[in-house]
């Protein structure tokens, strides 16, 4: 951090800037499909960076990630639709959102604090879908969730009378609805990222790797290891809370099986793959992993007409084949992921050693 | 009273499947610490298998007496080349990656093996062969039929001879001197990765077998089938502490159980609020509730710390 002002960082930066403003551009070019693809990358680094602070920061595998992020998504969908007939403006909506994820993160992680590595993780994955099958199944007798429909009709983000969804005009400059909501993202996932990069090493931070590294030696030098890792799964869970209320008003639309388990598996690999703990890393992981699939639904069909003139097999299970392949062979060759932190790198060459 | 006595029956048909399934995660965790998250679609493409062998047989007019063991045996024969050629090609590269590393392996090869099933079998929902005479039983009101006879025999005998391999036989015996240290048991002369492949060979045979079941119990499968599957018998094998045996057949018959009663009662325990559709929040709240207050499962040994 003491280095963001130098020449080098200040001219990468700005760089970075002029290619996250033109990006939504260029991408509308190739039709509005690839701009809310771009929505959905930045939607998946904002929830794999909440990700990271439990399974990378403090080292506690979490697999029902996806349970905060339907939270979220669950507690705009019924404050802010037809549904109950609440509009609820936005300001309102996402700090419930986020504060029911954040009790539900404690709700999950008080009970799991004496397990530990893979026992927490199935029962985090238990969780999860304790949490889809209720709202699968809370429509009867009294209609909360209304079931495996969904809700539908949600209502875009709003600030008074301007509303993310549909174009409008800027300074002559007409902006989409999905352009617009790469913004609103952008903006996000940047306070994310700061709030990450200050806390790796803060007090807390490095409360969470000493926990991460050796908990038994991280109490013994007086961490407070239960209120810290509570903090953690609290914290995680507040942005997996935040990503899903951004999630239903961008989709209008939210029913339980955009919460199902592969969705929390899909962004513990984000971090995984792009680097546990490392916050460049897990970006990268999350834009590849995200971008990749869609990706491949436009590819894979055309190509296997250009190769054998007709389709050989169904594209869309060709292209999630190829990604799970795609999986397998960059933990087979980047063990410690794509872009893992330095320290981490050196660990992993001494133990091989 | 006959409400229990079903439920107790269908629960323990239930939990001998999973039973069969959580012997074939436990044991490679025991070995070698590894969730094999593509156990689960191992199950399914031995169903698939015996769906495609029996139910070709029997159409080419062989007889069941033929056609149903021709299709166990190509399901489990299938399913130990599967599960060799999964240690082989996922895991074997990965035996000293980080922890988390062949967790994402297997998640990626869970994906593929239920694409390459989709593609081979398609999207639609297969119905089973009946392999099994569809005579029921009555006994104390209480209604059971053959097939789930010979699922709870079967079982029981298939564990009784895991039990005997494990703790008989010499390979059983490098199985447990790997499971407690690598290192130590290949200076002892056991070939490590042998025994390795062994434990996914044989869990997967277990797998295949237990897919079959399934699939003449339900009558029908699909290339979906075995991720709630292997989530279930996961949770079993945590639920009795995973790497042990035992407490991966008690955990399996114990979830089958608790989920069967639980689906029959909830209504009235909670006048009518919840229904049955909540029977797979059992498995899951259960396995909370035990692990907060035995955080190793019911049997699973004290191991301490690890580091």
């Amino acid at each position: 951090m003491k280095n963001w002002l130098n020449p080098r960082s200040t001219a990468g930066i700005a760089l970075i800037s002029v290619a996250l403003v033109a990006l939504p551009f260029v991408a509308a070019s190739g039709g509005q499909a690839w701009v809310r693809i771009l929505d959905f990358a930045i939607l998946y680094v904002f929830l794999a960076l909440g990700l990271n602070i439990v399974v990378g920061f403090a080292g506690l595998l979490d697999l029902g990630y996806i349970a905060f992020y339907a939270v979220g998504a669950y507690a705009w969908a019924l404050l802010a639709s037809p549904h109950f007939g609440l509009h609820w403006p936005v300001w309102a909506i996402l700090p419930i959102g986020a504060g029911l994820a954040c009790v539900a993160g404690v709700l999950l992680g008080s009970p799991t604090l004496k397990l530990r590595g893979d026992y927490l993780a199935i029962v985090t994955l238990g969780f999860g879908e304790i949490v889809r099958i209720f709202m699968n199944n809370l429509n009867a007798p009294v209609n909360i969730t209304n079931g495996p429909q969904g809700i539908t009709l949600i209502d875009p983000v709003a600030f008074g009378a301007f509303r993310l969804s549909g174009n409008s005009q800027f300074f002559g400059l007409t902006l989409s609805g999905p352009q617009k909501y790469y913004f609103l993202l952008v903006a996000l996932a940047i306070v994310v990222i700061v709030i990450n990069l200050r806390l790796q090493h803060s007090r807390i931070g490095r409360a969470w790797q000493a926990i991460r590294e050796d908990e038994i030696a991280a109490k013994a030098v007086g961490i407070d290891t239960r209120n810290i890792k509570l903090l953690a799964f609290a914290m995680g869970a507040s942005f997996g809370g935040i990503a899903g209320g951004i999630f239903a008003a961008m989709q209008g639309f939210v029913s339980p099986e955009s919460f199902s388990l592969i969705e929390s598996v899909m962004v513990l690999a984000m971090v995984v793959l792009g680097g546990m703990g490392h916050i460049p890393g897990v970006i990268l992981g999350a834009v590849l992993l995200s971008i990749l699939p869609e990706a491949l639904r436009y590819g894979v069909g055309p190509l296997q007409t250009a190769l054998f003139g007709k389709q050989l097999v169904d594209p869309e299970s060709l292209r999630m084949l190829v990604f799970g392949l795609a999986l397998v062979l960059v933990m087979r060759f980047r063990p410690a992921g794509l872009w893992p932190s330095p320290e981490r790198r050196r660990e992993l060459q001494e133990t091989a050693r | 009273m006959d409400i229990f006595l079903q439920q107790l029956i269908n629960g323990l048909v239930q939990g001998s499947i999973y039973a069969l399934v959580a012997l074939g995660y436990t044991m490679v965790y025991g070995i070698m610490g590894l969730i094999n998250f593509a156990h689960g679609e191992v199950v399914m493409i031995g169903t698939l298998l015996a769906i495609s062998v029996a139910g070709g047989l029997l159409q080419a007019g062989w007889p069941v007496a033929l056609a149903g063991p021709a299709g166990l045996a190509a399901a489990v024969l299938g399913c130990m080349a599967l599960g060799w050629g999964l240690e082989r090609v996922a895991y074997r590269p990965l035996r000293n990656a980080p922890r988390l590393t062949p967790l994402i392996t297997a998640i990626g090869m869970s994906i593929v093996l239920q694409n390459l099933a989709m593609m081979v079998w398609g999207r639609n929902y297969l119905g089973f062969p009946a392999l099994l005479p569809k005579a029921g039983f009555e006994v104390a009101g209480a209604h059971f039929t053959a097939v789930q006879v010979v699922i709870v025999v079967v079982s029981a005998a298939t564990m009784a001879g895991l039990l005997a391999l494990v703790y008989r036989t010499k390979l059983g015996m490098a199985m447990r001197a790997t499971a407690q240290s690598p290192a130590v048991a290949r200076l002892m002369g056991v070939d490590v990765d042998r025994v390795i492949a062994a434990a996914f060979v044989i869990g997967s045979a277990l797998g295949a077998l237990a897919g079959v079941m399934v699939g003449s119990y339900y009558e029908i499968a699909h290339y979906q089938m075995g991720f709630m599957l292997g989530l279930k018998a996961f949770t079993a094998a945590v639920l009795g502490g995973i790497g042990n045996l035992g407490g991966a057949m008690a955990g399996g018959v114990l979830l089958g159980i608790i989920e069967a009663l639980g689906a029959g009662y909830i209504g009235d325990l909670t006048g009518g609020f919840l229904g049955s559709h909540y029977q797979d929040i059992f498995a899951f709240v259960v396995l909370i509730g035990v692990l907060m207050f035995k955080p190793s499962g019911l049997f699973g040994e004290k191991t301490g710390e690890r580091a």
